[in-house]
């Protein structure tokens, strides 16, 4: 098995999105097993257990996290030897009527220099009309609370998942996300797996095009739903965290960092 | 003599979140809850605004309840990122037939 790790590129993307899709990355025969296996149910696993104990070698879950495009994203992200922190099965019911609020998981998570990474994937097609998970682009550096932002039902340039089968989402913990009504008679099936960091994630993915001046283009991407005026903060929290992830305590994307940390040594 | 009609009224509300603190910037998110319970909006249901700005809002009928307050961050937090900050509340009021 050969890893297929990140380029910087796709590191960028992540900083600025906090997600990075993988469609259809999943083989068809893998896709055609998923449903018994998801219906039957994953053997839990304490929190933080390695990868090679949570899932047996051979096993679903770990051929899934094994693919070499899952494989190298995940490396690239987290890290070799990432734990489990917990894994669920997630089945939006037909026709069962609500939404998910608008939430990021778990609790406040303020880190900038480590963060944990969440697998999501679709064993089949998922439709506007079966509930995909919505997911804003660019909310994970947002400092808030699990349900706090459940009064925001629609932001624009929200991202209402339609896929083919076998697509995997990596998620940035903190990104604002909720299953959707699913309004089909079909149940939606989708399996999560959450991966915490064993060392520290500095340059864990391929580096060879760090220089690249598309790196800074995505780390430069805005997104509809941001005020303007927000929107400059959030390139502030992205050259921080992609000081971060490189190391390069130098970096800054057209001078928004540098500009309000300058303060002159006086000369004599 | 006939008897008074007894109105029915019940509440709409509108929650918009503009790109500015001005009600007539442009509309970034919404929120709709409706007290007659003919609809029931949801979380992700549409991709696009029922308004381009706040004013427009006003010319179809909704009328301003609250805006956010202007707060400025907490010392320390001057570069933090968090909720949005230009939240613009509506109602309008309906009345139930019958």
């Amino acid at each position: 098995m050969t890893e297929q790790l990140l380029t910087s590129v796709q590191m960028a993307h992540f900083v600025a999105h906090g997600s990075l899709t993988m469609t259809a990355v999943v083989p068809r025969e893998m896709n055609a097993e998923a449903i018994g296996v998801l219906t039957a149910g994953i053997p839990g696993a304490p929190y933080g257990t390695p990868v090679s104990e949570a899932f047996p070698a051979g096993s679903f879950a770990r051929r899934l996290v094994e693919l070499p495009a899952v494989a190298g994203a995940l490396h690239s992200l987290v890290g070799p030897a990432p734990t489990v922190d917990h894994h669920h099965v997630h089945i939006r019911e037909p026709r069962e009527g609500s939404a998910q609020p608008l939430h990021g998981d778990a609790i406040i998570d303020v880190r900038m220099d480590a963060f944990d990474v969440q697998l999501m994937y679709y064993p089949h097609e998922v439709t506007l009309e079966m509930g995909g998970t919505l997911s804003v682009p660019g909310s994970h550096l947002r400092r808030t609370n699990e349900t706090d932002t459940g009064r925001y039902q629609n932001l624009r340039g929200q991202n209402r998942l339609v896929c083919p089968a076998g697509t995997v989402v990596l998620l940035h913990h903190g990104i604002w996300h909720g299953g959707r009504r699913n309004d089909t008679d079909t149940p939606r099936y989708m399996f999560k797996i959450r991966f915490n960091p064993t060392v520290p994630q500095v340059r864990l993915w391929n580096t060879g095009d760090l220089a690249d001046p598309a790196v800074a283009d995505e780390l430069r991407t805005q997104f509809p739903w941001y005020e303007p005026a927000t929107g400059r903060l959030e390139y502030y929290n992205r050259v921080r965290m992609w000081r971060a992830l490189t190391g390069d305590e130098s970096f800054d994307l057209d001078h928004w960092v540098t500009r309000v940390t300058n303060r002159p040594l006086a000369h004599h | 003599m006939t008897a008074p009609t007894k109105q029915t009224l019940r509440q709409q509300v509108l929650v918009l979140y503009l790109s500015t603190s001005a009600l007539d910037s442009k509309v970034i998110g919404w929120s709709q809850y409706d007290g007659t319970g003919r609809s029931a909006p949801t979380t992700g249901d549409s991709d696009e605004p029922p308004y381009e700005t706040g004013v427009a809002a006003l010319c179809d009928g909704w009328r301003l309840l609250q805006a956010a307050q202007l707060i400025p961050p907490y010392p320390g937090h001057e570069y933090d990122v968090s909720f949005l900050k230009h939240e613009f509340l509506f109602e309008k009021l309906v009345e139930l037939d019958g």
